[in-house]
């Protein structure tokens, strides 16, 4: 390829073509002024990429400080690669949730691929291995054939990437709705586990210690990744095709590997994945973290392309690298390490003192910017807010009650919605056992997974209803915090925290950066009431194509901790004879609601309303009498209201039936989708014990041999249906939409 | 009783089977890794589950080059069990030490679920605890596990009773003969595509799989009491 002329400064400036890397025109000038002369080329694509939103969270900032993010479990908060929290003897988690939806939408195989790489580094690059993963999926309806494209690429990649990894798969969710048609979404959440003196930090101190690069070499893939994650998509895609990374899981599995025997060295100062913005964030944040500068000669930077310039090489979000700082003279000791694991290590600079970012590639000094400009010092901006049109008019809404005349047919039809459909077409293809730690497989509540010689398991789930969000963020985001925990208790654990994927439409309107702020407030709200910080995160925004925003949709990811294995706990009923509990009463509650959605083609109203501290006490009862060992079964009653949370109860069962009465309006009895509510099965025998501790408690019917779903009502019977028949619906429906 | 566990790049199901040998059976095992030559200090070696080489060219096809497998031919010659899993049988079969191939599984997807299994034959080192006919829940994860064999080869199999495991209520890759798992025509040799590894506590939904590394090291046991 033939070395192409890059523009000068006075070009830069005079040609805007600092507009082209996503900077507006005030933020070259503030460049320029923080520099005191005009960026060259090299420098103004560091700033450009290192003040996108992806890496600097330039718009999200005002509203991300506001989440709380302390507890006395919490080792490390936002900040660093990933979050920590203490689970006992010595241990801790390490967890994050992170989005690649613009790659998954150009590229879905690759997209997602590296999207589960780049997690997975962050993750051990904080000194931890990895020991589950989740992933949280968005995509337009299965009728069209573009959706079941980008579906079956992006599971591909997740699978394909993800299973040759050794970290099995354990959980996430996926939902259906046409706001996502064009802008998929694809969040995926590592956990690991770190004993606490392994702690690792992403920086760069002392001064003449080495800067090493290790892992895959450096190509032009990628280019401007974390800018173009921070624009609308281009309305002809194949525009942004280059801008996608590819990803290679074996390179991966060996720098894991290798970085898990190297995070045990004391030669070992700093340690950051080469993620988003690739050489420029990584050095760039490590040594503003620290309080130091470095300089790198990149002449050094192995390259597996001819003729790359140093901005192409400080852009390119090449896949499978890490940058260290190693303690000097120790290098050898880090070359032989990866050379074990067929990697590459090689010296490519050093710490100073003066706490700039210097470049230097064939001779030449071709960057000199301060490492905190690039950083610390990025703009933030805080934009308007508005209250939007659609709130208000939703706002005045009466509730409403959809007409349902045949039960059965309307619960069958329910089971076949794709967001509540089965997920085995999906998880099947991940292998979720691999460690052999998975004690919940995908398909209950939460993803239950052992911590090794220990009676201790971690429960994690994400959850996010963004049917909710949309119409009311702030109710909403309450609601997802609390789901997640409702899931996290019913699987017999204490929440200890939540990572959030904030996945948004454009912040430069409005009415969708009012979307981002009212969401973070119920989203901060829920945390501190269920005791569950935040520890870290991902800002997706910019979701919109051709105008059209996907619904606000803020993933949390949380984990919880179940302190003995006898206490796991599944959503299935288990014999029959078992008493079937109902929490909560259903009241008249459709907005947003799976029923509304599926009889009107659209959704509106209120967002179903929800008392934290009715959620707080109820999740206190249920975790108690789990613990005390009186619950047989365990799950929330969320999309498609009670009879929906029943027959899922039932699958899975082989031939088990229920036989329930449920009191007050018929379909909000059994279709609402009212929050703060559960269905638990419990032996006679502990019938006592148990309704002493969960107060709110309504017995409803048994479990019973017959594999027949029965509901009555006050008046009438209004529900009877072969269980046998309903699961098969339930297991078709999304391999028939696929067909 | 010591065993080795096989390490190449891009192994992944080591430390599940370390920890089932080491901590639910009780036994000796170390970690080798594929560049080692020897393995004369072991009573049994396990080829475990993963991506070796990240399944390039085909998977197993870069593993068998290594100098671990020299070691591994020695020892299944001396008459040592040897037991492939998942990628550890792709491995076997590309070395040529079990008979066969595997293909992409029928529906060109990664399958991970429990399966049923029925044992055909319970007269080897490795099936000796399981009842003739028994079936035994131990679950899958494989995207290559269609096993393919020519016609003569199928024949010979079936003629030695090398075929140890079958699948049973479902055939989950298209399998020739439900074939899930087979051995070398001595019998000291296993290969299987589902995780006996993964079903050792009833915790993880199944001990099924324990057995077979029971039945391994009793025979082993009772061989070395007749021998000493």
């Amino acid at each position: 390829m033939p070395q192409m002329l890059e523009p000068n400064s006075e070009q830069v400036k005079i040609e805007k073509i600092y507009r082209d890397m996503g900077m507006t025109d005030e933020e070259f000038a503030l460049a320029e002024k923080m520099l005191g002369r005009t960026p060259n080329y090299t420098e103004t694509g560091l700033f450009s990429v290192m003040w996108s939103e992806h890496c600097s969270y330039k718009n999200s900032k005002p509203v991300l400080k506001k989440f709380p993010t302390e507890g006395k479990q919490v080792l490390q908060g936002p900040g660093e690669g990933a979050g920590i929290v203490d689970i006992g003897d010595n241990q801790a988690v390490v967890f994050k949730i992170e989005s690649h939806n613009s790659p998954s939408a150009i590229e879905p195989y690759e997209g997602a691929a590296t999207g589960v790489g780049g997690i997975v580094r962050d993750v051990f690059s904080m000194g931890a291995r990895p020991i589950a993963s989740l992933n949280s999926l968005r995509f337009g309806e299965l009728d069209s054939p573009r959706v079941r494209y980008l579906l079956e690429q992006a599971v591909a990649g997740i699978a394909d990437y993800g299973n040759g990894l050794g970290i099995p798969t354990v959980g996430g969710e996926i939902q259906f709705d046409p706001a996502y048609e064009h802008n998929p979404l694809v969040n995926a959440m590592v956990v690991g586990l770190i004993n606490h003196e392994d702690m690792q930090k992403g920086q760069a101190k002392g001064v003449g210690n080495t800067v090493m690069y290790a892992g895959a070499a450096t190509g032009r893939d990628g280019i401007h990744g974390a800018t173009f994650s921070s624009v609308e998509l281009a309305e002809e895609e194949d525009e942004d095709r280059a801008a996608v990374q590819a990803g290679d899981s074996f390179t991966e599995k060996l720098l894991m590997d290798a970085c898990l025997e190297l995070v045990k060295s004391d030669a070992l100062i700093g340690i950051q994945d080469m993620g988003a913005a690739g050489l420029a964030s990584s050095s760039a944040e490590m040594a503003s973290k620290a309080g130091y500068g470095v300089e790198m000669n990149l002449d050094l930077v192995p390259q597996r392309e001819a003729d790359m310039t140093a901005y192409e090489m400080m852009l390119s979000e090449s896949q499978e690298r890490m940058l260290l700082v190693i303690k000097k003279g120790r290098e050898q000791e880090i070359i032989d390490l990866f050379a074990k694991y067929d990697l590459e290590a090689v010296s490519v600079g050093h710490v100073t003192d003066d706490k700039m970012l210097r470049l230097l590639h064939k001779g030449n000094v071709v960057a000199e910017v301060p490492a905190d400009a690039l950083a610390e010092d990025a703009p933030v901006y805080h934009k308007p807010s508005e209250e939007p049109a659609y709130y208000r008019d939703f706002q005045a809404m009466e509730q409403e009650v959809p007409q349902v005349t045949d039960y059965n047919e309307t619960l069958m039809q329910l089971l076949k919605q794709p967001t509540i459909a089965s997920k085995e077409w999906v998880y099947s293809q991940f292998d979720h056992h691999v460690g052999s730690n998975t004690v919940v497989s995908p398909g209950s509540d939460a993803a239950v997974v052992r911590i090794r010689g220990t009676k201790k398991a971690i429960a994690i789930t994400t959850d996010c209803n963004s049917r909710y969000i949309y119409l009311d963020p702030e109710v909403g985001g309450k609601i997802a915090v609390a789901e997640a925990a409702r899931n996290v208790v019913c699987s017999g654990a204490e929440p200890l925290a939540i990572t959030d994927g904030l996945n948004f439409g454009s912040p430069e309107k409005p009415e969708i950066f009012w979307q981002i702020e009212k969401s973070a407030a119920g989203i901060s709200e829920a945390c501190l009431a269920l005791e569950s910080p935040v520890i870290g995160g991902n800002v997706s925004l910019f979701n919109e194509k051709g105008g059209k925003a996907i619904y606000p949709t803020p993933i949390i990811g949380m984990v919880g901790l179940i302190k003995d294995t006898s206490y796991v706990t599944t959503q299935v009923f288990k014999s029959a004879g078992d008493l079937i509990y109902l929490i909560g009463e259903a009241k008249d509650e459709f907005g947003g609601s799976e029923l509304q959605k599926m009889i009107h083609g659209k959704i509106f109203g209120k967002a179903p309303a929800i008392d934290l501290e009715v959620e707080v006490s109820r999740q206190k009862q249920v975790l108690e009498a789990i613990q005390g060992g009186l619950v047989a079964s365990a799950h929330d009653v969320s999309e498609g209201g009670t009879a929906v949370a029943i027959a899922e109860s039932l699958f899975g069962t082989n031939g088990l039936g229920a036989e329930v009465t449920l009191h007050g309006n018929e379909t909000s009895a059994l279709f609402a989708e009212t929050q703060s509510r559960f269905i638990l099965s419990v032996k006679k025998e502990d019938q006592k014990a148990f309704e002493q501790i969960v107060e709110d408690a309504r017995l409803i019917g048994e479990v019973t041999n017959g594999g027949q779903l029965i509901i009555k009502g006050a008046e009438k019977q209004l529900i009877q249906s072969d269980t046998r028949a309903l699961e098969e619906a339930w297991k078709g429906a999304i391999p028939c939409l696929l067909k | 009783m010591k065993f080795a566990v096989l390490v190449f790049p891009g192994t992944s199901c080591e430390a599940d089977t370390y920890d089932a040998i080491k901590n639910v059976l009780g036994e000796d095992v170390e970690f080798v890794r594929h560049n080692s030559e020897d393995l004369n200090a072991y009573d049994a070696i396990i080829l475990p589950g993963g991506t070796s080489y990240g399944d390039a060219i085909r998977p197993g096809a870069i593993a068998r080059m290594q100098p671990v497998m020299k070691a591994v031919k020695k020892a299944a010659e001396a008459g040592k069990p040897v037991l492939g899993i998942g990628n550890g049988f792709q491995i076997l079969l590309e070395t040529g030490i079990l008979p066969g191939a595997v293909l992409e599984n029928r529906d060109l997807k990664f399958i991970c679920k429990p399966v049923q299994l029925k044992v055909e034959n319970n007269d080897t080192l490795f099936t000796s605890t399981y009842e003739s006919g028994e079936q035994i829940t131990i679950p899958i994860a494989h995207g290559n596990g269609n096993y393919y064999a020519d016609e003569e080869t199928l024949t010979k199999l079936r003629q030695n009773n090398q075929i140890i495991f079958t699948y049973t209520t479902e055939n989950p890759n298209g399998s020739m003969d439900n074939i899930a798992g087979i051995s070398n025509k001595q019998g000291n040799v296993l290969g299987m595509m589902p995780h006996p590894e993964r079903a050792v506590e009833q915790l993880f939904g199944s001990e099924d799989g324990l057995r077979l590394f029971q039945s391994i090291v009793r025979n082993w046991r009772e061989s070395h009491a007749t021998n000493a």
